[in-house]
């Protein structure tokens, strides 16, 4: 098991122009009938698929991995299928102006950074992609900074938006550290908190 | 609860968390202790697989318990009339929990239901316990005072492995409830028209970030079955858990419970769940107020549960949501194809489920058949009774209320998820409306295409006999 890592990314975006895309939407339940993380791409989005304009049937988003979207993205089931359903559809990062928890942290442990970017620098970032929708854009996980060109405003036509994460996740993602070893590694505190645990707090309610 | 002289006076919250830190990262997260972890068959394969590719153990089989609900179709024998991949998945967990020595309630056994049901009905869910499952409605358990809150599937394979999670400690959010005298609620109206209104007051994402305490003269007149329902949709605020504090009403809804302490070994832990609630002065990071004595039964009309209005009030017109809301307003306004201005009440209904981990125990049961008793199932409609559990549905059997819902026309089925997630081939038709006792009104949540109104069993039993979205209180009036 190889944890994922990520430092910076530089690639095409895709505009999704939504405010509280959930996650029935990134996946819907019909596909979580699987035991695998497997074949899920295809999931993705399946029931926006094929309508007019929809970003993701554009031939010319081929190949984008870096996903914009609205506010509080990825809000409702705790599915981690959302996540791998994005990131086997290829996107390693969604800008949003702020994410649901529970897809907050399942992206993470994915390898898909999730960006949450102030306000107004998602709309200059939108309206930027919306005029060139080849534009390159950067999230730089290490900087903690999502960049693109922008010709005026900045001195090197350089815009930047901060961003931050959990800071404990992105050294995971830089050094690629996996989660699971690590709390493995903690086997003698666990150990002894559950010596000291009241037997009022077992499932068995102390009649054990 | 007054506090020990010099002690700083600490939240309920705040007195679980400390209990359940095994250890701190400097500058990261906490690692938190899980008391228990439920497990059902959609978001726990790939866990039971890393694992395997591991050779990890579970480490706290005997703090482990599997059930069978999400995909399991509600009818006799649902493993033979699962579709292939619902069946293989539904293998796949026996699998698993026979290799790993997992306690499963699956098809078949007597106390077989819903994750959420289950849970507190066989008294595993107890105060002052940390619990997480792989499903965002794990909230429903803080309504005994327990931390309580979903995960993703990584997370259930480290809880698995180390009965730990790495948290970030989340804020604070008190949601005070005011009701009438005695903390009473209006005729007609019930905790899921409170916890429809608290959504739409903070938005679908007002609570990100925070564990709300839901207090308030209002939250102690709730029995237990309500505070679940409450505590259940926190996550729909965007919030990771709902609590309410453990008083006398949830003592006494535990003991004699499967799973809960007997004799001198219950009055101990009782004596231990007194001292959880919120110390006097303890503050929280930020505080709303809600006067339930002004609510009147609510009903969604768009794609997020925080869309709410209320059943005798009109579709809110988009312009006056402003911004951004607005735009989210008119689109969600389409895809339901309702008319802003216009009443809710009224709008030709399809579907009605009842059912689901918010609304599917014995007193939902008996509310939806306070409503239908004598009366019939609007020409039309299709009325879908799906209890919370076997246990539901061997008390609401015992006491007629199958009879009431098959004499008024509706289906009474087996237990499960059902229509609340239509995974399980219970679904809504493209472009019909449904009136819904569930959690979640997002597009296509119960069928591709299909249009999701929440409300209560109430609201739900009386849009069946009307065949339109209706106001239950007419129907409630001269009934016991
Ligand atoms: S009833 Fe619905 S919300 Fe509750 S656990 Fe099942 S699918 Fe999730």
């Amino acid at each position: 098991m190889t944890a994922p890592r990520f430092t910076s990314l530089t690639a095409r975006a895709v505009v999704l122009d939504a405010a509280d895309v959930d996650t029935d939407q990134i996946i819907p339940a019909r596909f979580l009938k699987t035991t695998t993380k497997d074949d899920l791409a295809g999931a993705l989005f399946a029931d926006w698929r094929g309508r007019p304009g929809f970003p993701l049937d554009d031939p010319g988003n081929a190949g984008a991995q870096v996903l914009i979207a609205g506010p509080n993205f990825g809000c409702g089931s705790s599915r981690e299928h959302a996540a791998w359903a994005l990131t086997a559809w290829g996107f390693r990062a969604v800008i949003a102006p702020g994410f649901a928890d529970i897809f907050r942290g399942n992206a993470l442990g994915q390898g898909l950074v999730p960006a949450a970017i102030p306000v107004d620098d998602h709309a200059r970032l939108m309206a930027a992609v919306g005029r060139d929708p080849a534009l390159p854009v950067t999230v730089d996980l290490d900087a903690q900074e999502v960049r693109w060109m922008c010709g005026g405003g900045a001195a090197d036509g350089v815009c930047r938006a901060a961003f931050t994460v959990d800071p404990f996740a992105r050294r995971c993602l830089l050094d690629g550290v996996d989660e699971l070893g690590f709390l493995l590694g903690m086997d003698r505190a666990i150990a002894a908190h559950e010596a000291d645990a009241d037997e009022a707090r077992h499932p068995s309610g102390g009649a054990r | 609860m007054t506090t020990a002289a010099g002690a700083a006076p600490r939240t309920l919250f705040d007195k679980i968390w400390a209990q359940h830190v095994v250890a701190e990262v400097p500058d990261g997260p906490s690692v938190l202790y899980v008391d228990l972890h439920l497990v059902h068959e959609v978001t726990s394969p790939q866990a039971f697989a890393e694992l395997a590719a591991r050779g990890v153990p579970v480490r706290r089989p005997d703090r482990t318990f599997a059930v069978m609900d999400h995909s399991i179709p509600t009818v006799k024998n649902p493993l033979a009339a699962a579709d292939p991949s619902a069946a293989a998945q539904l293998r796949q967990l026996a699998a698993n929990c026979e290799a790993h020595g997992i306690t499963l309630w699956g098809a078949g056994d007597p106390r077989q239901g819903i994750v959420h049901v289950v849970g507190p009905e066989q008294g595993l869910t107890r105060p002052g316990m940390t619990i997480v499952c792989g499903d965002s409605h794990t909230a429903t358990h803080g309504a005994f005072g327990a931390l309580a809150f979903g995960i993703g599937t990584s997370q259930v394979g480290h809880v698995l492995a180390t009965q730990c999670l790495l948290q970030r400690r989340p804020r604070t959010l008190a949601v005070e409830i005011e009701g009438g005298p005695g903390g009473a609620l209006p005729a007609g109206v019930t905790a899921k028209d409170v916890i429809l209104a608290v959504i739409a007051r903070l938005g679908a994402g007002g609570g990100t970030g925070y564990v709300i305490e839901y207090r308030g003269s209002a939250v102690r007149a709730l029995d237990m079955e309500a505070r679940m329902t409450l505590c259940n949709m926190s996550i729909e605020a965007g919030a990771r858990a709902g609590l309410v504090a453990p008083d006398d009403t949830t003592f006494d809804y535990l003991a004699g419970r499967a799973y809960a302490p007997t004799g001198t070994a219950f009055d101990r832990a009782v004596a231990r769940w007194r001292t959880l609630a919120t110390d006097d002065g303890a503050a929280f990071d930020h505080v709303i107020r809600l006067d339930a004595a002004a609510l009147a039964p609510m009903v969604t009309w768009g794609t997020t549960p925080a869309q709410a209005c209320a059943v005798d009030g009109a579709v809110p017109r988009p312009e006056d949501a402003g911004g951004d809301d607005a735009a989210a307003a008119a689109r969600s306004l389409a895809y339901m194809r309702l008319e802003a201005g216009r009443p809710i009440a009224g709008q030709p209904v399809d579907v009605v489920f009842i059912g689901s981990c918010t609304n599917s125990r014995l007193g939902d049961l008996r509310a939806a058949a306070r409503v239908l008793t004598g009366r019939k199932v609007a020409a039309g409609v299709r009325a879908l009774v799906v209890p919370g559990s076997h246990e539901v549905k061997r008390a609401a059997e015992a006491e007629g209320l199958d009879r009431v819902f098959r004499d008024a026309g509706a289906e009474w089925r087996e237990p499960g998820c059902s229509m609340c997630i239509a995974m399980n081939g219970d679904q809504i038709g493209p472009g019909q409306l449904a009136v819904s006792t569930s959690n979640r009104n997002f597009e296509g949540r119960q069928g591709k295409g299909g249009r999701t109104v929440l409300a209560s069993p109430y609201t739900a039993a009386a849009s069946a006999v009307a065949g339109t979205i209706a106001d239950p209180r007419p129907y409630l009036e001269a009934r016991p």
